[in-house]
């Protein structure tokens, strides 16, 4: 398509409006003065404030653990629900089971979170650390269907085929030629529902119990009370790890493309 | 082009001797997806050291067919014998068929060596065993200093050498190749198939192969199966198919040729041999000598074929007009190198292709756009085909 | 393809691989709408948990029935409270749904313009934001819309604004729209993006070479060739904002009325379960629709 003129100012402004607010509250993270509006020269103040609120500190490492958790055990299933999704042409209920995969990417955190404290207390479960990460390991295993689902579908089932007739059991194929095919997908599924665990605070505040308070709940107490510096400089390191994990990944897969480019040269030159 | 049927064959025909027992036995297959029928009630031997060929249309069958033997899809009805065997049931990594894939299906996080040592590990050789068979593959499809690469890094004939050699690595009783050749180009295709003979020749298996390419069918094959919509129309030598087909179906498929509807004169009794016959095409007298009974009787309709090339065309009126022979004007000439084809039309609309071969370099056509000709052939050049 | 379900080598693993999920999805994900369900059909108790049990087993089920109580449903529908919260919030949803087509448009055509080399740059800047925190994202605009923030400051300082004026946006429904928008842009620029930047490019030129101008041709091509994208992003953005409750929650003011917040506050609030189970019932039964749209879409994508 040919681009307009106008395009270079609509990508500036809208990538603006993305990243600004951002770039504003990193700045003011690190913010001598208490006071939003007014800078006070550059501090470390707040990180260390950070550091020492013991409250903030547990609720990070809770949520550090159940964001770890309920990633992996959302992964294994997601894989296998996007497995079944894609492999198995009519079972009972398949129809159900798409859907049950896709409702959660829209459905209202308020009702899944809602509907899974009542299941709880219906079993009579006592809430804390691990029915939030039951909770979170039901959404990630959705994303991640979902993410590692579109892999397959473009996945050519003739190695699997070629791997079986030249003896090797389904059972095995799946993880000597079927997984590590897949595995940039399952790596880029898990590290989406780590984030969104991380970033959960809606489903975790209604499966939480005492002593399993997770960061986003602290950091919404807290902002509910006001804008805090202590706040910025917490959520200052989690932009850091997120832009830093994201930034690697890409780097990553762009030296893969590079690799594939060099070899497909090598291929060229072989052939002539 | 000239048709190769390849180099020099040893009498190899087992399929003429009652008493040799199949490799490979279809018996009364038929597989439905749902409401479709993609194989129906077919039934088909295969003999050892045989390379048999099923051709036909995409969506004839010959790929499910293929499957079935190799245990990617269980016949819905009927059996698959292998040396006398019932293989029903036996999933595919039990089987002792090879196959190479259309794709190549080349595992791309696997080095060439690795790729071709895959099927060697499954049997749980030893590792010396399974170096060794290796380096004897690579050596085989000569691809020995590109044993590290991965696929990503070969060419496409390279990747095909590659599948076929681990196709190959386990030494199946049968190798099953789906479109072998489809991906390369006509050139390199060429080379291959030859290739491909040679090795089949030296290792003495039994290869089936699946294409629609009915050049490399009659090159490579010892016999043809050609298949549509799920039933095997003719079984014979490329010869046979070519020069005896026994229905419209296939002598179109395979080849070029003219078809004309006409109905029987006279048949057998008569006209002397046995096999004689005198058709009327709408006007055209034709008179076909051929070496088999006719199963058609005076009155019926059938179709007259004749390739081009066995069309002769003269600016001269031949000795005998009454039979054989067709006056018509040259409307379009096409300059294949080898060839040339003529297509000549007559004043009911109908239009007969005669090739002549290029036996000179360029010098002034002598026959040309416009011109008035006589076509003639050899009783015994055309055939009846009576479905 | 249909061979795997016929697949002899259907053992036993194979199964397992559907069953585990599935039992798990019915487990967590099915079961609590139907839990949810029955004690929306209950009466509200002070004891912990503040609800009565309809059921204590499949056995009761005919004391299920007979003490199946609509009350909870006649209470929602006569206190115009939730009424009004929830055409509030498909007013809310629809509104921010067509601010963000009218912003993630032009975005996401500009990329599918862009050079290619470009474009995974500009997609992973798009998706970036989406990575970091929902709630860092939300908190971020209050430092700048509140009344002593950061916009009144800059507003001050280039004179549109005296200086005793402040912004009077923060606890509005107008910076519930924008934290909307900015948290769910990405969602709807995706979606737009994938759907425009597989059209063939080849089109308009023969749309230009039949004689059709360029801003004739985005409406005949480009546009009806990108509705599926915006039905999807449309879908992907208005359904989880008509249940919305962190942004109205820390951007909206008292007047803010979305089923969210309310469903919360019935919950957290007044501790009362089996009308906060009423409200997500009918949130679910409004939403229904764009859902089965939503799921339609995704099938035919497939």
């Amino acid at each position: 398509m040919k681009s307009s003129r106008f395009d270079p100012v609509i990508l500036t402004l809208g990538f603006a409006f993305l990243y600004i607010p951002i770039i504003i509250l990193v700045i003011y993270s690190f913010n001598a003065s208490r006071l939003v509006t007014v800078w006070g020269g550059f501090s470390l103040q707040w990180y260390s404030a950070m550091w020492s609120n013991e409250g903030l500190m547990d609720a990070a490492w809770v949520t550090a653990r159940v964001a770890i958790l309920s990633a992996t055990i959302g992964t294994v299933l997601g894989t296998m629900a996007a497995l079944s999704l894609v492999r198995y042409a009519r079972f009972p209920g398949k129809t159900l089971f798409s859907g049950m995969i896709y409702a959660p990417l829209v459905m209202p955190e308020v009702i899944t979170g809602l509907s899974l404290l009542l299941l709880f207390v219906a079993l009579n479960v006592d809430r804390g650390f691990w029915t939030v990460t039951i909770a979170h390991t039901t959404f990630s295993m959705c994303y991640v269907a979902i993410v590692v689902q579109s892999r397959l579908l473009t996945f050519d089932r003739s190695l699997e085929e070629a791997a079986q007739d030249l003896g090797c059991p389904p059972v095995k194929t799946f993880f000597r030629i079927t997984l590590p095919l897949i595995m940039p997908a399952v790596v880029a599924g898990w590290m989406l529902a780590f984030t969104l665990s991380l970033d959960d605070l809606v489903i975790a505040s209604f499966t939480t119990g005492p002593g399993a308070t997770t960061l986003p709940i602290k950091i919404y107490s807290q902002v509910r009370l006001g804008v805090t510096p202590e706040i910025n400089a917490i959520c200052t390191i989690l932009i850091g790890l997120v832009t830093i994990g994201v930034i690697a990944a890409s780097i990553t897969s762009k030296r893969a493309e590079l690799r594939r480019i060099r070899d497909e040269h090598v291929a060229l030159r072989g052939a002539a | 082009m000239a048709k190769s049927l390849g180099p020099v064959k040893r009498k190899f025909a087992p399929w003429t001797d009652p008493a040799a027992t199949p490799f490979i036995r279809f018996e009364n297959i038929t597989k439905k997806y749902g409401n479709f029928t993609a194989v129906s009630n077919l039934s088909l031997d295969i003999y050892e050291r045989e390379f048999f060929s099923l051709l036909g249309p995409s969506g004839c069958g010959k790929t499910t067919l293929m499957r079935m033997l190799a245990g990617f899809e269980e016949p819905t009805e009927g059996r698959i014998l292998l040396q006398g065997q019932d293989i029903s049931g036996v999933p595919p990594y039990r089987r002792p068929t090879n196959m190479m894939f259309q794709s190549y299906a080349l595992f791309p996080h696997m080095t060439v060596e690795k790729n071709i040592a895959f099927g060697l590990e499954q049997d749980r050789l030893s590792k010396g065993e399974i170096e060794a068979r290796v380096q004897e593959m690579l050596k085989l499809v000569k691809l020995e200093e590109f044993a590290r690469r991965k696929p990503g890094q070969l060419s496409g004939g390279q990747r095909q050498r590659v599948a076929l050699a681990r196709s190959l690595a386990k030494r199946p009783k049968v190798l099953l190749l789906d479109e072998p050749l489809g991906a390369l180009d006509r050139k390199l295709r060429e080379e291959t198939q030859f290739e491909l003979m040679d090795i089949q020749h030296t290792l003495g298996l039994t290869f089936l192969i699946v294409t629609h390419d009915q050049e490399e069918a009659m090159t490579v094959s010892d016999r043809i199966a050609v298949m549509d919509k799920g039933v095997i129309v003719q079984v014979a030598t490329p010869a046979e198919i070519y020069e005896a087909p026994n229905s419209r179906y296939v002598a179109d498929f395979i080849g070029d040729i003219n078809i004309m509807e006409a109905t029987v004169v006279s048949a057998g009794s008569g006209n002397g041999s046995p096999g004689a016959v005198s058709l009327d095409c709408d006007g055209l007298a034709v008179a076909v000598a051929a070496d088999q009974e006719c199963p058609a009787s005076a009155g019926d309709r059938v179709a007259f074929a004749i390739r081009p090339e066995k069309v002769r065309i003269s600016l001269d009126q031949p000795a005998d007009t009454s039979v054989n022979a067709a006056y018509g004007e040259v409307w379009d000439i096409g300059y294949l190198g080898d060839f040339s084809v003529f297509l000549v039309s007559f004043a009911d609309g109908r239009i007969i292709r005669a090739a002549q071969a290029n036996v000179s370099r360029l010098v002034d056509r002598p026959i040309t756009f416009g011109d008035m000709v006589w076509l003639t052939w050899p009783r015994d050049a055309g055939l009846v085909l009576t479905r | 393809m249909a061979e795997t379900a016929t697949n002899p080598n259907a053992g036993p693993a194979r199964w397992l691989v559907v069953a585990v999920p599935y039992i798990w999805l019915l487990l967590f994900f099915a079961a609590p709408f139907l839990i949810i369900l029955k004690i929306s059909l209950s009466d509200t108790a002070i004891a912990m948990p503040p609800y009565t049990p309809v059921l204590e087993g499949l056995g009761a089920l005919g004391d299920f029935v007979s003490q199946l109580d609509f009350e909870n449903y006649t209470f929602l529908m006569e206190d115009p409270l939730y009424i009004d919260s929830y055409l509030s919030s498909l007013r809310m949803a629809f509104i921010s749904t067509l601010l963000l087509l009218l912003i993630g448009y032009p975005m996401a055509l500009a990329m599918a313009r862009a050079p290619t080399g470009w474009r995974p740059t500009l997609v992973m800047m798009v998706i970036l934001p989406f990575w970091t925190s929902f709630l860092i994202r939300v908190y971020a605009w209050i430092g700048i819309l509140k009344p002593e923030g950061l916009l009144t400051v800059l507003l001050q300082a280039i004179g549109l604004l005296g200086p005793g004026e402040q912004v009077q946006i923060f606890r509005t429904d107008t910076a519930v729209f924008i934290g909307i928008v900015y948290s769910y842009l990405p969602f709807m620029v995706l979606p737009l993006y994938s759907a425009l930047e597989k059209m063939d490019a080849t089109l308009l030129e023969a749309a230009n070479d039949l004689g059709c101008p360029p801003l004739k041709a985005f409406w005949r091509i480009t546009f009806p060739l990108s509705l599926p994208g915006v039905i999807a992003g449309s879908m992907i953005c208005f359904i989880p904002i008509t249940g919305e409750f962190v942004i109205p929650d820390l951007l909206g003011g008292a007047e803010t009325l979305m089923i969210g917040k309310t469903l919360w506050t019935e919950f957290f609030g007044n501790r009362d379960w089996p009308l906060a189970s009423a409200v997500a019932v009918l949130l679910l039964l409004v939403l229904v629709i764009p859902i089965v749209i939503f799921q339609n879409q995704q099938q035919k994508v497939r």
